[in-house]
């Protein structure tokens, strides 16, 4: 274990989004007294990634919400160098190359690499005009100078995921005229029950854009910078922008290169040690045994990057770490406000909740068997609330109060008596 | 310009100014500790819980019924909490005394 105190050591972080920033100044929270290293490849200061798909795609301003202003990471003596990928890592000798041809020796190494956009392989994508993805600071500007230049603003989102529908929102929003495609045969179709499908289709078809399931991409024909989406069965659609909206893949080429374990992700322990125990990996880049789901998971979230921030940074620093297992997340769109906390994966039974004085707030509830699994809250933020105890508690919840509307939604009202 | 102190769970005052923004925003700038804003100040994470004193209530204001909700995932919020990120800078709050939740 590296000793807190030796201004010797070198910290070098790869990857300067949600986790590896927060790792840096954790470590000098904790006291790490030696040198912090922070190197991304986007030349960007960094910033909030969750507004790129929401608020900052329909403001005027042309640099994000930075996570940390920049003069506070010289206050922190967290060297930030942007721009400069780290092209290689050598683990017998303990050091990095970045682009620029720099040689850097580290004596803990985190990978806080994220992951890409997956671009699938449509006939003629490559081809495609002002056709994005959303993961970066620079996608969204090009969106947004591509929308303004845009005379007809048809945009056609290809996914109906969580960041193809906040794209959708935010552009509708704008005045486009917004198509989103989705192959199956509803929104959201991994993550939540059929109900918050529906509601998330009937939202969106009453803001004015079209959603179509079932709808498989086959080509993209691209004439006179406009492109037509035909899909499998034949419908077209014309399109002055696309945005593609399909997924993420691991950027692994480090952990390849050090021939670190990678499984779905870089493989860590609960330390959020690699199979070299001087490199961590943070973030959506990693995937862990999750303690209180009790099953390898790998989770693209703020707060999971931000909790396991944390986590390495106390174990690099030689103090035992304290993790959250039970992740959260969140999603606006129009003026709706969506809170998920759990992981629904494996419900056998959902409790729709909904309230008799506010029409527009419910919460679905999932369950296997009697385990509370996770709770997706819409405009509901004490269903959220109380959803997150029973689940960090374990406890049981009396389903039929719950499903009672005229029941008061209280911890102490719900609670099953042991 | 408002003048505000963050009195930290170690009971050191941090004086910080601003003009506007959030008061989050403002305290995370001067890296107050204990006050992440983990979620960019958008009221879904709550950790940017402070509190105000009962004499100085007046000048922030109730919180709303969401951010009251979401306050009840810390023990340690009373009646006169608020989540920062809720509360925007203005000349008003000059002299303002929030003490970081625990």
């Amino acid at each position: 274990m590296t000793s807190k105190n030796n201004t010797q050591d070198t910290c070098i972080i790869v990857g300067a989004s949600h986790s590896g920033v927060n790792l840096a100044f954790s470590l000098r929270k904790e006291g790490y007294a030696g040198s912090i290293k922070l190197i991304d490849s986007d030349h960007n200061v960094p910033y909030h990634r969750p507004p790129l798909s929401k608020t900052h795609l329909v403001s005027d301003e042309p640099v994000g919400q930075l996570l940390k202003p920049l003069q506070g990471y010289a206050n922190a003596q967290i060297t930030l160098t942007l721009g400069v990928k780290v092209v290689d890592v050598n683990r017998e000798n303990k050091n990095v190359t970045l682009s620029d041809g720099t040689l850097h020796t580290y004596t803990d190494l985190v990978l806080a690499t994220g992951a890409s956009p997956i671009i699938p392989p449509i006939t003629g994508i490559k081809d495609a005009h002002n056709l994005f993805t959303i993961r970066n600071a620079d996608d969204t500007q090009a969106i947004a100078s591509a929308f303004k230049a845009s005379e007809h603003k048809r945009i056609v989102v290809i996914g109906g995921g969580y960041v193809g529908l906040e794209t959708a929102a935010s552009l509708r929003k704008c005045g486009a005229n917004v198509t989103v495609l989705e192959r199956e045969s509803r929104l959201l179709a991994r993550v939540t029950a059929p109900y918050m499908s529906d509601y998330f289709y009937a939202l969106h078809q009453n803001n004015g854009v079209a959603i179509y399931n079932d709808q498989n991409v086959s080509k993209i024909r691209t004439r006179d910078h406009v492109n037509t989406v035909v899909c499998c069965d034949g419908s077209q659609y014309q399109a002055d922008i696309i945005i593609v909206g399909v997924g993420v893949r691991v950027n692994t080429a480090l952990a390849v290169k050090a021939e670190l374990t990678i499984d779905n992700g870089i493989v860590v322990n609960e330390c959020n040690q690699t199979s070299d125990k001087n490199i961590f990996a943070i973030g959506d880049c990693c995937a862990q045994f999750n303690t209180h789901y009790q099953r390898w998971l790998r989770l693209e979230s703020v707060q999971n990057a931000l909790d396991q921030a944390k986590v390495a940074a106390a174990v690099i620093c030689g103090k035992p770490p304290k993790s959250n297992p039970v992740p959260w997340f969140w999603s606006d769109q129009y003026a709706v406000k969506l809170q998920m906390v759990g992981l629904s994966q494996g419900y056998d039974n959902v409790i729709l909740r909904t309230e008799t004085d506010k029409p527009d707030s419910f919460s679905v509830w999932y369950f296997k068997g009697s385990e509370l699994l996770a709770v997706d809250a819409v405009n509901h933020a004490k269903a959220y609330v109380l959803g997150t105890k029973y689940i960090n508690n374990s406890a049981e919840i009396d389903k039929n109060k719950l499903g009672d509307n005229t029941v008061v939604l209280n911890a102490a009202v719900l609670k099953v008596p042991n | 310009m408002a003048k505000i102190t963050f009195i930290t769970q170690d009971n050191i005052p941090v004086i910080v100014e601003g003009e506007s923004g959030s008061v989050m925003a403002l305290a995370v700038e001067n890296n107050v500790a204990g006050i992440d804003g983990d979620c960019g100040g958008v009221c879904s994470c709550a950790t940017c819980h402070v509190h105000v004193t009962k004499e100085q209530f007046d000048l922030v204001s109730e919180a709303s019924e969401i951010e009251k909700d979401m306050l009840e995932l810390d023990d340690d919020a009373n009646e006169y909490s608020r989540l920062c990120c809720q509360i925007d800078i203005t000349e008003q709050l000059d002299g303002l005394v929030l003490t970081v939740a625990g």
